[in-house]
C-alpha cells in the first residue's frame, strides 16, 4: 500500500516536473541569452532556406538510374547519382580486368572482416593473430593470382578500394615495429644510433609526403644494385611506412617516456635485464597508453593513401579519375564521384575516430589478461 | 664502434651502386643545371618569369607561390579555426552541433579529394566568364577565376573590375588553382585548428570560468580576457604545427595544376632526370622552412608568456 502510494507520488510528481523539464532544457540549450535566441533563430531560418533545395539536390530531383541523357535533362538541378550506378566498378576496383573483379572483392571482405574482428575484439587473441596470418597473404593471393588455376594480375592492375585498404593496413603493420625500433634507438645511449633515429625523425617530419613518395618511385630503382627491381606498387609501400614510422616513432617515444622511472628499478630490482624489463615491463604499458594517437596515425595514413594518384597509382580516388576523367559522357559529374569516394573515406575515417574516443573514455585498453 | 663502421660500409655500398647504376643509364648528376634555362613556362608567379629564365629563378617562383598560396591561408584557416573552435564550446546546442559537425566532416576525408572537388565546382560548376557572378561590388567569380579590385590602374587608386563583352576587365584575377587550393587548405585546416583552440581551452581549470562569470563578466569578455589569454600558452605549439601541415599540404598543388614549389621542381625534374636534385632541393627548402617556423614558434611562445603574464 505504502509502496503503491509513493510510485503514486512519484507519478504525479513526475507530470509536474515534466513540462518544466523541456522549457528548461529549451531554455538552457537554445535560448540561454538574446545572443543565443538570435543564433538559433538565424540558424533556424538558414536550416529552412537551404535543406529544401539540398534535399531537392541530392535525393529528390537526383537521377538514380544509369543514364547520362537523364543526367545532362536535370542540368544540375538534381545530383547525378547514376555516374556511381554507371562506373561503380571501375570506382572501386580500377583496371582490375572486369571479369576477375570477384577476387578484389573477395580479398577486401577478407580483410575488412579482420579489421573488423580486431577492432569490436570478435576473437580471442590466438585466434586474432592466426586470422591476420591467414588474411594478409590470403589478400595477396586473391588479387595477384596465379594459383589454383587463377590468372595472374600483375599489381599495375590493383586499384579501387582493395589498394587503398592494402597500403593503409600493410603500411600501419610494417611501420609499427620499424617506429619501435626507431624510438628505442632515439632513448638509446649511443650517441651515433640516437643521432641517426633523430635526423630519420626530424628529416622525414619536416617534409610533405609526396616529396617522399617521389623519391619512392624515382629513385628507389637507381639505389638498387643492377638486375634487381621492384614494382612500384612495392616502392610507393615502402615510401609510406617510412613516412608513417617517423611521426609513429615519436608517439611511441612519447609513450615510453611516460612510464614512470620507479618501473625501471623495480624490473632491474627483481632481476629482469634489460631486455626483459623492455618486453614484460616498460612496453605494454607504454604501448597501452598510446593506443588512441596510434589510432589517429592510423586515420592519417588511411587518407594519406589518397596521394599515390599523384604517382600514377589508381587507388580510390585516382580509379575515380580514371573512370571519370576520360568519359565526355560522364565527365560533368565528377561532384557525384567525389562525394561517393568521399564517403567511403569518410566512414573508415570516423569509425576509427570513434573507436580510439571510446578507448580514451574507457581508460583504454583491457588490462592484461594476468 | 661497430655499429659506425657496419654504417660506413653501407653508405659505401650504396653510394657504389648508385654510381653504377647511373653510369650504366648515362644518367648525369649535379646542380649544373639550375642555371640553364628552365624551358617551360609557368602558369601564374609572383615573381616575373619566363621560359628563358633560369631553372633556380623557376623553383624561387615556385617557392613564392607556394608562400602565397600558404600564408593567406593560414591567416584564413586560423580565423575561421578559431571561431568554429570557440562555436564548439557555446551554450548553443545547435550552433555547437554545427561546428562539430564542420570538423568531424572536414577532418575525415583526404585533404586531396576536398582539392579537387574544389577544383571541378570552380572550373566546370561556376559560369562562364560572360555571365560571371557577382558576388559583392566589382568582384566578379566565374570559371576563369575571381576579379577583385587592386591597387594601380588609369582611374585612381584602385582598379576595379567591370563586365566586359565576353569577360571581366581589370582588377586582378585570382586563378582556379589557386582559389580551390587556398579555400581547400583553409577550411581544411580551419577544422585541425578549430579541435586546437577547443582543446587548449578546455584543459584550463573550469573553476576559471566559474570565477569570471562569478564576477559578472558577459561569455565575451570572459573569453577575450580570461580564457584566450591563458589558453593561447599551450594553444601556440600545436597552432605552429598546423601551419606547418598546411605548408607541406600545399605540395598537394601538383595535382590541380598550381605552380607551386612542387610542381615546378617535378616540371625540372621530368625535363631534366635530375631527380635526386630535384627531390633533395625540395626536401631541402621544405626543412628550412620547418626550422623557421619551429624557431617562430619559440618565439612566439616566449611572448605570449610575457603577455600572460603581464594580463
Amino acid at each position: 500500500m505504502a509502496q503503491r502510494l509513493a510510485g503514486a507520488t512519484q507519478r504525479a510528481l513526475g507530470a509536474t516536473l515534466m513540462k518544466p523539464t523541456t522549457r528548461d532544457w529549451l531554455r538552457r540549450n537554445l535560448f540561454s541569452n538574446a545572443f543565443s535566441s538570435v543564433t538559433t533563430l538565424a540558424l533556424l531560418a538558414a536550416a529552412l532556406w537551404w535543406l529544401p533545395g539540398l534535399i531537392d539536390w541530392l535525393l529528390l530531383q537526383a537521377v538514380f538510374r544509369p543514364d547520362a541523357a537523364a543526367c545532362e535533362a536535370v542540368h544540375h538541378a538534381g545530383a547525378c547519382w547514376g555516374v556511381v550506378a554507371e562506373k561503380y566498378r571501375v570506382i572501386l576496383f580500377g583496371r582490375y580486368p572486369y571479369e576477375q573483379q570477384w577476387r578484389p572483392l573477395l580479398a577486401t571482405v577478407l580483410l575488412l572482416s579482420v579489421i573488423l574482428a580486431s577492432g569490436l575484439r570478435l576473437l580471442p587473441r590466438n585466434a586474432l593473430l592466426a586470422a591476420w596470418t591467414l588474411a594478409l597473404p590470403g589478400f595477396l593471393l586473391l588479387m595477384g593470382g596465379g594459383w589454383f588455376g587463377l590468372g595472374r594480375v600483375g599489381s599495375d592492375q590493383w586499384g579501387g578500394l582493395p589498394l587503398t585498404l592494402l597500403l593503409a593496413t600493410l603500411g600501419m603493420l610494417l611501420a609499427l615495429p620499424l617506429a619501435l625500433l626507431v624510438a628505442l634507438g632515439r632513448l638509446s645511449g649511443l650517441p651515433l644510433l640516437r643521432g641517426l633515429c633523430t635526423l630519420y625523425v626530424e628529416l622525414v617530419r619536416g617534409v610533405p609526403l609526396i616529396s617522399v613518395l617521389f623519391l619512392a618511385s624515382f629513385l628507389f630503382p637507381i639505389i638498387l644494385p643492377q638486375g634487381y627491381s621492384i614494382d612500384v606498387l612495392l616502392r610507393v609501400q615502402a615510401g609510406i611506412v617510412l613516412f608513417a614510422a617517423a611521426y609513429l616513432s615519436e608517439t611511441i617515444r612519447g609513450g615510453l617516456q611516460g612510464v614512470p622511472a620507479g618501473q625501471h628499478d623495480a624490473a632491474a630490482a627483481l632481476g629482469l635485464g634489460r631486455w626483459q624489463a623492455l618486453r614484460w615491463i616498460i612496453l605494454p604499458q607504454a604501448l597501452r597508453a598510446v593506443v588512441p594517437s596510434m589510432m589517429n596515425s592510423a586515420v592519417s595514413i588511411f587518407k594519406d593513401t589518397s596521394l599515390v594518384t599523384v604517382v600514377s597509382m589508381y587507388e580510390l580516388t585516382g580509379a575515380l579519375s580514371l573512370a571519370l576523367a576520360g568519359d565526355a559522357e560522364w565527365r560533368s559529374f565528377h561532384l557525384e564521384g567525389y562525394l561517393f569516394i568521399g564517403l567511403i573515406y569518410w566512414i573508415g575515417c570516423y569509425s576509427m575516430s570513434r573507436f580510439s574516443r571510446g578507448l580514451e573514455r574507457a581508460d583504454g585498453i583491457p588490462r592484461a589478461a594476468a | 664502434m661497430l655499429l659506425a663502421a657496419a654504417l660506413v660500409a653501407a653508405l659505401w655500398w650504396l653510394l657504389d651502386v648508385t654510381a653504377a647504376n647511373m653510369a650504366e643509364r648515362g644518367i648525369r648528376s649535379g646542380f649544373d643545371f639550375l642555371r640553364e634555362p628552365a624551358g617551360f613556362a609557368i602558369g601564374e608567379s609572383l615573381l616575373p618569369f619566363d621560359s628563358t629564365d633560369s631553372a633556380l629563378w623557376a623553383l624561387a617562383a615556385g617557392l613564392a607561390n607556394t608562400l602565397r598560396v600558404a600564408l593567406p591561408a593560414i591567416l584564413a584557416s586560423t580565423l575561421l579555426g578559431t571561431l568554429i573552435g570557440l562555436g564548439r564550446l557555446s551554450p548553443n546546442l545547435l550552433l555547437r552541433g554545427l561546428c562539430a559537425g564542420y570538423v568531424e566532416t572536414l577532418r575525415n576525408v583526404p585533404l586531396l579529394l576536398q582539392l579537387l572537388a574544389w577544383y571541378f565546382v570552380v572550373t566546370d560548376l561556376l559560369p562562364l566568364a560572360s555571365e560571371a557572378l557577382q558576388v559583392a561590388p566589382h568582384v566578379f567569380l566565374s570559371k576563369s577565376g575571381l576579379a577583385i579590385p587592386w591597387l594601380g590602374g588609369d582611374a585612381g587608386v584602385f582598379d576595379l573590375p567591370l563586365r566586359g563583352e565576353m569577360n571581366i576587365v581589370g582588377g586582378a584575377t585570382l586563378t582556379p588553382e589557386f582559389l580551390a587550393l587556398f579555400l581547400g587548405l583553409s577550411l581544411y585546416t580551419a577544422a585541425y585548428v578549430a579541435e586546437t583552440v577547443r582543446a587548449g581551452i578546455q584543459a584550463l581549470p573550469r573553476g576559471q570560468s566559474d570565477a569570471a562569470l562569478a564576477l559578472g563578466l558577459t561569455r565575451v569578455q570572459l573569453f577575450r580576457l580570461v580564457l584566450l589569454p591563458q589558453a593561447l600558452r599551450s594553444i601556440i605549439p600545436p597552432l605552429t604545427n598546423q601551419h606547418l601541415s598546411l605548408t607541406k599540404n600545399a605540395s598537394l598543388a601538383v595535382a590541380i595544376g598550381y605552380p607551386d614549389l612542387v610542381s615546378v621542381a617535378n616540371t625540372t625534374l621530368n625535363q631534366t632526370g635530375r631527380a635526386a636534385e630535384c627531390i633533395a632541393l625540395i626536401m631541402a627548402v621544405y626543412l628550412i622552412l620547418s626550422l623557421l617556423t619551429a624557431w617562430l614558434s619559440a618565439w612566439l611562445e616566449r611572448r605570449s608568456g610575457r603577455w600572460a603574464q603581464r594580463s
